[in-house]
């Protein structure tokens, strides 16, 4: 069994991809984004100006392909040079610190959801960019305004490129199999469920290890489920409440009803156990969905596979986030007005759309006309991605966004909350008590 | 019959230039000579390390320059019940993992000083271990530990039907202490083998030859001939495999992550989650400076305590 898109599926993906993007034409005349008429700003491109950019590696071939295909097309309308890198995810953080410490290499960097909020004093304002293709494009969605702009400001310090979420992903066939035709809304109903899918030995499993994605993942939907959240609106730490001790004895709860073995998963332990059939139910991004669909030894498994936005509880919409791509200029660079011309083109729809279109729904968009691309009518399975970046929910909310709400995030501290009392480690007061002294000394020197 | 041409006196007694001179000049030979090593010195060891430890004492975040705050870091470190559990994991996993590394690997290493046929081959199969990089042999464990597809849990569930249900290896503490402990025991044994291999090559056999027709035993040649015969080379391996244990950091992060709920955080990986992941800077600097103590302690108790010539020349003679 394979646990991702195989290079073999991607390469096939990407090249007509790649060619979509290379034509153009016909990008375009398949197009039915609306583009609203508004003057685009003229950058003065300095002379003799080049560009470098790093940005995490594609998951799916066709990003790259298409990425790549997009950056030589603006090479060749406008004589400036842009040399993009691909580094692995885990490494872009580092590379960004150095280059944010130093003052020196890339231009541009692609990090993720809440890394310009690290660098605020580093990057230069993009607020020319984002406010004509915010108009152009019929707006920014939610998620990419809280990414996007400095905490408690309209400045924009990013760029968003898109977003992928990690909702529910099911055995269609299974769940009939024990009297339900969809994963219910409510915390109790998803707990009698999973208990069912335990006696059934067709288990759920959630990832409770030190996993950046699917960990925090659900630790975040455990807490939002139950109106529980790090922080309030003025960003005064709430974790220990008696929200959060409600969402801790839910996972209590939940937790017998898992596969053994979920406190030590990491970001693609779900994946592997979802396709070998250990597993019925779990939370993850699109990926796995066609990993399973692009294999005839699993493509059995996809078609009885459905996506769920993950069940609200007492919220009021599914509270999930969506992982971001963010875009940060350096002040560093000695050619910000090409960089900004680079990102502006980048985001037009003779670019952007076939990228979109190219990822099959791995990214979704940051600006509202966007939702109207091809990729979302392409398979019924894969819509459900579509409004990633409707989202209202994000890594430290309901608080203003800030460089301690990542850390807290990267530090794992809401995971290990739940996974120590998953695990009978910790009571939940004891665990929410720990977490909130954690979460205080992050927010100490760095919730600026 | 060959003509040769005297140099002309003038050249002969020609004076050196001052440069010849300079270098003539024995204290600034030996500084000229010195420069290049204490210039590398400086940039690639004095400047990072004393960097790490002014780091310890700021509030240095990732992105933000820090200023001086004292020993405000070690404070909180004191009252951090996550760093105590890190130097406590930090010491469990270097004192059992070297004390397995080096039963298993002197074992090991006596049975190689054998001879036996393919000795050279088995000698350089033995180093493989050693050779493959760490993270490929992280991996590797990885997934002989995965709570769904161990081969392990396989071969007891699904073979040998020993056991019903799947070993959770890294799911709970101790289990997953000890799986990384055993990762770690695995990797360490050839450097240890063959160094102590070395050693035992170089005791003469006539001394086991002399202890055979006095009627000695296999243990007490051992006791009395090869183990104190083998102390400094013992002492000296010893000291190397404390300072590689304890700042192990790969084998761990990538199984593990310091995970389940922090049980399995060794003191360098506490240090990189802090102070790169967690972007404080300042704090991770502090947590890798704390390992500075415990590494001259066990060097000291290790190489003093080991390498006292009263092991190889009596009782009394220290």
């Amino acid at each position: 069994m394979r646990n991702d898109i195989t290079r073999r599926d991607a390469l096939a993906l990407g090249a007509s991809a790649a060619a979509l993007a290379v034509t153009g034409a016909s990008a375009q005349t398949a197009s039915t984004i609306k583009a609203a008429d508004v003057p685009a700003p003229k950058f003065a491109i300095e002379k003799g100006a080049s560009l470098r950019m790093l940005r995490p590696v594609r998951f799916v071939q066709a990003d790259e392909d298409v990425f790549r295909a997009n950056a030589a097309k603006f090479s060749k309308e406008t004589g400036i040079e842009v040399k993009v890198d691909f580094v692995g995810w885990e490494d872009i953080s580092q590379q960004t610190a150095v280059t944010s410490n130093s003052g020196a290499g890339p231009d541009i960097i692609i990090g993720f959801s809440d890394a310009p909020h690290i660098y605020v004093d580093k990057l230069v304002e993009l607020n020319d960019v984002t406010d004509y293709l915010g108009k152009r494009y019929g707006g920014w969605l939610p998620l990419a305004q809280t990414y996007g702009k400095r905490g408690k400001s309209d400045k924009w310090i990013g760029l968003p490129f898109g977003a992928t979420a990690g909702p529910l992903i099911y055995r269609k066939s299974v769940l009939q199999s024990i009297g339900y035709d969809k994963v219910p809304e409510d915390s109790a109903g998803f707990v009698d469920l999973c208990q069912k899918l335990h006696k059934a030995g067709k288990p759920a499993g959630f990832a409770l290890g030190n996993a950046k994605g699917d960990g925090n993942g659900f630790a975040n939907w455990a807490l939002w489920s139950h109106n529980a959240s790090l922080l309030d609106e003025e960003g005064n730490i709430i974790i220990n409440s008696k929200e959060t001790i409600e969402a801790l004895k839910w996972v209590k709860a939940l937790y017998p009803t898992f596969i053994a073995g979920t406190s030590s998963w990491n970001d693609v332990s779900n994946n592997r156990a979802y396709s070998s059939q250990e597993i019925s139910l779990t939370a993850n991004g699109v990926s796995l969905y066609f990993s399973l669909k692009n294999d005839p030894a699993t493509k059995a498994i996809a078609e009885d596979s459905e996506h769920q936005l993950l069940p609200k509880g007492l919220a009021k919409v599914s509270p999930m986030a969506g992982l971001t791509l963010n875009a940060m200029l350096f002040k560093h660079s000695p050619y910000p007005n090409a960089a900004k011309a680079f990102l502006q083109f980048m985001m037009e729809k003779e670019q952007y759309e076939p990228w979109l279109n190219a990822n099959s729904g791995y990214w979704s968009q940051p600006l509202a006309a966007y939702a109207d691309a091809a990729v979302w009518s392409s398979d019924p399975k894969v819509s459900i991605f579509k409004n990633t970046m409707q989202s209202t929910y994000y890594d430290g909310y309901k608080g203003p966004i800030s460089t301690a709400t990542g850390a807290v995030s990267a530090d794992y501290v809401l995971i290990q909350m739940c996974a120590a009392v998953a695990t009978g480690a910790q009571t939940p007061e004891a665990a929410a008590a720990e977490a909130e002294q954690r979460a205080k000394r992050y927010f100490r020197r760095q919730g600026r | 019959m060959s003509v040769t041409t005297l140099p002309s006196r003038g050249v002969a007694l020609r004076q050196p230039g001052w440069i010849a001179r300079l270098f003539d000049y024995k204290p600034f030979l030996i500084v000229m000579c010195l420069a290049p090593a204490i210039g590398l010195l400086t940039v690639f060891l004095t400047y990072p390390l004393g960097l790490g430890v002014w780091l310890a004492f700021t509030d240095t975040t990732i992105g933000q320059r820090g200023i001086f705050i004292g020993l405000e870091n070690f404070q909180y470190l004191w009252t951090d019940p996550l760093w105590w559990g890190a130097v406590f994991y930090s010491v469990f996993y270097t004192a059992i993992a070297t004390f397995g590394k080096f039963a298993l690997g002197f074992w090991l290493a006596l049975l190689l000083n054998n001879h036996f046929p393919l000795k050279s081959l088995l000698r350089a199969i033995v180093l493989l271990p050693w050779i493959v990089p760490t993270v490929l042999s992280a991996l590797a464990f990885w997934w002989i530990y995965d709570p769904q597809f161990s081969i392990i849990s396989y071969l007891l569930v699904d073979v040998l039907h020993i056991r019903s249900t799947n070993i959770d290896f890294l799911g709970t503490p101790w289990p997953a202490r000890f799986s990384l402990i055993a990762a770690n025991i695995w990797r360490g044994i050839p450097f240890v083998a063959i160094s102590l291999l070395a050693g035992l090559q170089t005791i003469s056999p006539s001394l086991y030859e002399a202890a055979m027709l006095d009627g000695a035993t296999a243990w007490q040649r051992f006791r009395y001939i090869t183990l104190p015969m083998m102390m400094p080379i013992l002492a000296i391996v010893m000291t190397f495999s404390i300072i590689f244990t304890f700042t192990d950091f790969q084998l761990v992060y990538a199984i593990t992550r310091g995970g389940p709920v922090n049980s399995t955080h060794l003191l360098a990986t506490l240090a990189f989650q802090r102070g790169i992941a967690g972007g404080e800077l300042g704090e991770g600097a502090a947590i890798a400076v704390s390992m500075i103590p415990f590494l001259v302690f066990a060097t000291l108790f290790s190489y003093f305590g080991l390498a006292r010539r009263k092991w190889q020349q009596g009782e009394a003679n220290d």
